[in-house]
């Protein structure tokens, strides 16, 4: 009954949403609907208030003005309980789980639900799994998961709570392609149920496939809303941008010499003494893109931070012009002329210090070099200021701490650092993560221009199409261990996704 | 040694640690609610001054007991306000705390004993005879076992039952399972539609609340009913690190402040001749051994056995 007395009606309509953050504008007078029965993917680039808005749904900011309709009612939502009594569940995309408490604790977590055991807990989760194709283990600690069973987590949470209008956040910037797929698989079948989705994403290929509308957000306005169907990428990128990109990525010849680094026969344990690289072989050539492709947790961190000095080395060396610098101090390393621009998960975590200005971590790098007791501040800001200008980075002043920049501009400001020291081989982990498509285009472009001028690049990725233009050579890790290393020019996406899952190299020709 | 000096060493353990398990039982729900809160000194003096006043002018022990449980209480509303509301600092807030509540009582118990005409400040005797050992006609004759189970006063028995059922509370409640998200990972409690705000409230006044009665204890039991200056003199500081040294666990505090408690009294039960030792060791133990206990912790670096994440940080549900 009350679901026909539904039908036709909107699940979600927006009107004339407006939110500041101080003198910054976030949303303007926004429109939006969201049907029942429908994949809404919220499209648009870092900072364009994507997040902000569905942040207003899922009753975490509150708008400044505008009004909000859940099936065709007026609605006031205060707090993320509101948002859960109106069934607008939200997947954030940095998790919202408490680590040390189990699945299920977590699912049950600030229900009404009387207490129940356990176990009858369990089962009722697994039923919902069941019934959407999920697999999860209700038992396991939320810290012994990895990335894409802890989204599975939050699916659940969500739905156990009864939701049915679903918000996700950027939900595969941490997964394979193949998690991807499932991902899309069961999203697909809410939606057959009737639930709505709201799917907050920059990747064009994933509009393409799971969506059936597309509103596009710019500068914080919604500035169309299209059929996915009668659309293009092409399309909607120059709705997205303001204007038209070029979607190809270069990948310039240059001249290969000698390796520059040798990795030979690497072992890494981590804290816990888990070995975490096993027998690693390769080399980095100057005037290469070495592209890393890999499972999150598959030693790639541990690679990064074994190259910089940070992780002790069990086994193998580490041959730099022939020089084995394990066991060097990350100083030495940095002398040496190896520069780490690592980005961990956590942006802000290892490579700068969130709350200093950009010219106080410039000279993060460059305060020893100078004479006397006393830090020179004036040569770092003007190189700040340079790095302002030249990588169009977005910021009140260089005095600002890093922390209040957006995402994109943080990264500009890590690579823009680590290039100005001039390095010889540049270390980079994830630059493009949760970079709007201008700002990832900026940031390849000065990956390309170091390879012009010599420097030996190793590039942790996660896009495969990224890492299949952009690099020379592609190497797959798995477990710790190198599956394969590739010609980045006579592999495809699917290829590496099944070496990514573990699958031999051998077994793979015999598919092809 | 003979059993009968066994025994009353015994007893004067539990005596002696009845106030921390108290201020301890309280500071663990508080730090569960991710509150770092070291004003526990403070809030303990605030209970034993206003308890005092309030007994010494009224008489009456239910008045007395209150006037502690919710000055303490409200002392811990304080620092909520501050903290959860006004997000100040919480160390610094805590310490504040601790500092006003010394000089609280201070004020409170000069005020007093100037004012008596024999210049010290004796509570009342029937006051004082609700808060003697307990009697239970046969069981606290019984031999041995009388003198260690049934002969203690009040506060002993309602300490361990406040410590069972916080035990509990914490982790077989749906309500203590969403306490711990609070102090694990605020964010993720409020997304999960948790009201922070209220738990937080809650479990920092509870806290106050246990402050407090732990400061009733001291006036009537440890001080004896007359005004002593300095009478909590370190026991919150060290109920602090009792939260460490149970793992944030309540049914750990039980043994825990037994340990603690032995700790306080041994000076008094260790023969002199053969352990020669200055008081004022004696008064360092509970504190090296805090320090121990921190230092193999952080060795073994159990992921079950943590502060909660969320201590010490507070919640802005808009921050970015």
């Amino acid at each position: 009954m009350e679901k026909e007395q539904l039908n036709g009606l909107n699940a979600i309509e927006l009107k004339g949403i407006n939110k500041s953050f101080g003198s910054v504008v976030a949303n303007k007078n926004i429109d939006l609907t969201v049907r029942k029965g429908e994949i809404l993917a919220l499209l648009g680039e870092n900072g364009s208030g994507k997040t902000t808005l569905m942040n207003m749904l899922s009753g975490i900011y509150r708008p400044d003005s505008g009004s909000v309709f859940v099936y065709g009612q007026e609605v006031h939502i205060y707090t993320p309980q509101d948002a859960l009594n109106l069934g607008i569940g939200m997947i954030h995309q940095h998790y919202k789980l408490v680590d040390n408490l189990s699945a299920a604790e977590n699912i049950v977590l600030g229900t009404k639900t009387k207490k129940q055991s356990m176990s009858q807990l369990a089962k009722n989760i697994e039923q919902l799994s069941l019934h959407f194709g999920l697999n999860i283990d209700p038992n396991k600690k939320i810290y012994d998961m990895s990335v894409s069973e802890k989204q599975t987590v939050e699916i659940v949470k969500v739905l156990y709570r009864g939701a049915k209008i679903l918000v996700l956040d950027e939900p595969t910037a941490v997964l394979t392609p193949q998690e991807s797929k499932k991902l899309f698989a069961i999203i697909t079948k809410m939606k057959e149920e009737g639930n709505s989705i709201i799917i907050i994403t920059h990747k064009l290929n994933e509009v393409m496939e799971v969506s059936d509308r597309v509103s596009v957000l710019r500068k914080g306005e919604c500035v169309a809303t299209v059929e996915t169907k009668k659309s293009s990428a092409e399309q909607l990128t120059e709705l997205m941008v303001g204007r038209a990109v070029d979607l190809s990525i270069e990948r310039p010849e240059t001249f290969k010499s000698d390796p520059v680094l040798e990795i030979v026969r690497l072992g890494v344990r981590n804290d816990e003494g888990v070995e975490m690289l096993k027998d690693v072989n390769f080399d980095l050539r100057s005037g290469e893109i070495l592209g890393v492709a890999g499972v999150a947790g598959s030693g790639q961190k541990e690679l990064c931070e074994a190259l910089a000095g940070l992780q002790k080395v069990e086994k193998g060396a580490i041959l730099y012009y022939k020089e084995n610098i394990v066991g060097r101090t990350p100083d030495e390393i940095i002398r040496l002329g190896i520069s780490m621009s690592f980005v961990p998960e956590d942006r802000l975590g290892m490579g700068l210090v969130a709350s200093m200005g950009m010219t106080d971590n410039m000279l993060l790098k460059t305060y020893k070099q100078s004479r006397g007791g006393f830090v020179k501040r004036s040569p770092a800001r003007l190189k700040a200021k340079a790095l302002i200008e030249r990588l169009d980075i977005i910021t009140p002043g260089t005095e600002t701490p890093v922390s209040k920049l957006s995402g994109g501009n943080v990264q500009k400001v890590l690579l823009g650092r680590e290039i100005e020291s001039q390095p010889n081989v540049l270390i980079t982990a994830y630059p493009v993560r949760g970079l709007d498509i201008n700002s990832a285009y900026t940031i390849y472009d000065l990956l390309n221009e170091q390879k012009m001028k010599g420097v030996a690049i190793l590039f942790i990725g996660e896009d495969l199409d990224v890492l299949l233009e952009l690099c020379d050579r592609i190497m797959v890790l798995y477990d710790g261990q190198v599956q394969d290393i590739l010609q980045a020019d006579q592999v495809t996406k699917e290829q590496i996704g099944l070496l990514m899952t573990g699958q031999k190299p051998r077994e793979l020709k015999e598919v092809r | 040694m003979d059993l009968n000096y066994l025994i009353s060493f015994i007893y004067a353990v539990i005596v002696a640690g009845t106030p921390l398990l108290l201020a301890t039982l309280g500071e663990i729900i508080t730090q569960k609610a991710g509150n770092l809160n070291l004003g526990v000194e403070g809030m303990m003096y605030i209970g034993v001054a206003s308890g005092f006043a309030v007994a010494y002018y009224t008489k009456n022990p239910i008045f007395f007991i209150l006037a502690a449980i919710l000055s303490g209480a409200l002392a811990a509303f304080l620092y909520a306000l501050l903290t959860v509301t006004l997000k100040a600092n919480q160390t610094v807030t805590g310490l504040a705390l601790s500092i006003f509540g010394t000089g609280f009582a201070n004020f409170v118990g000069e005020t007093i004993t100037n004012t008596s005409p024999t210049r010290t400040a004796v509570l009342d005797g029937k006051l004082m005879s609700y808060f003697k050992p307990i009697n239970i006609p046969l069981l606290s004759d019984l031999p041995i076992l009388g003198r260690l189970l049934f002969q203690y006063n009040i506060f002993v028995y309602l300490a361990v039952l406040i410590a069972l059922v916080t035990g509990y509370f914490l982790f077989n409640d749906i309500r203590g399972l969403n306490l711990r998200a609070v102090g694990e990972n605020a964010a993720a409690a409020d997304a999960s539609g948790i009201d922070v705000f209220k738990y937080k409230y809650l479990a920092i006044c509870f806290g106050g609340a246990l402050s407090g009665l732990a400061g009733a204890y001291i006036s009537v039991i440890t001080a004896g009913g007359t005004w002593t200056a300095n009478s909590v003199s370190g026991l919150g500081w060290i109920s602090v690190a009792l939260v460490i040294f149970a793992g944030w666990n309540p049914y750990k505090a039980i043994f825990g402040s037994a340990i603690f408690g032995a700790l306080r009294v041994l000076r008094f039960y260790l023969p002199r001749q053969s352990f020669n030792l200055p008081n004022s060791l004696y008064g360092a133990l509970p504190f090296l051994v805090t320090a121990l206990v921190i230092i193999f912790t952080s060795i073994f670096n159990s992921k079950e056995i943590q502060q909660p994440a969320g201590c010490g940080v507070n919640y802005d549900r808009e921050e970015r």
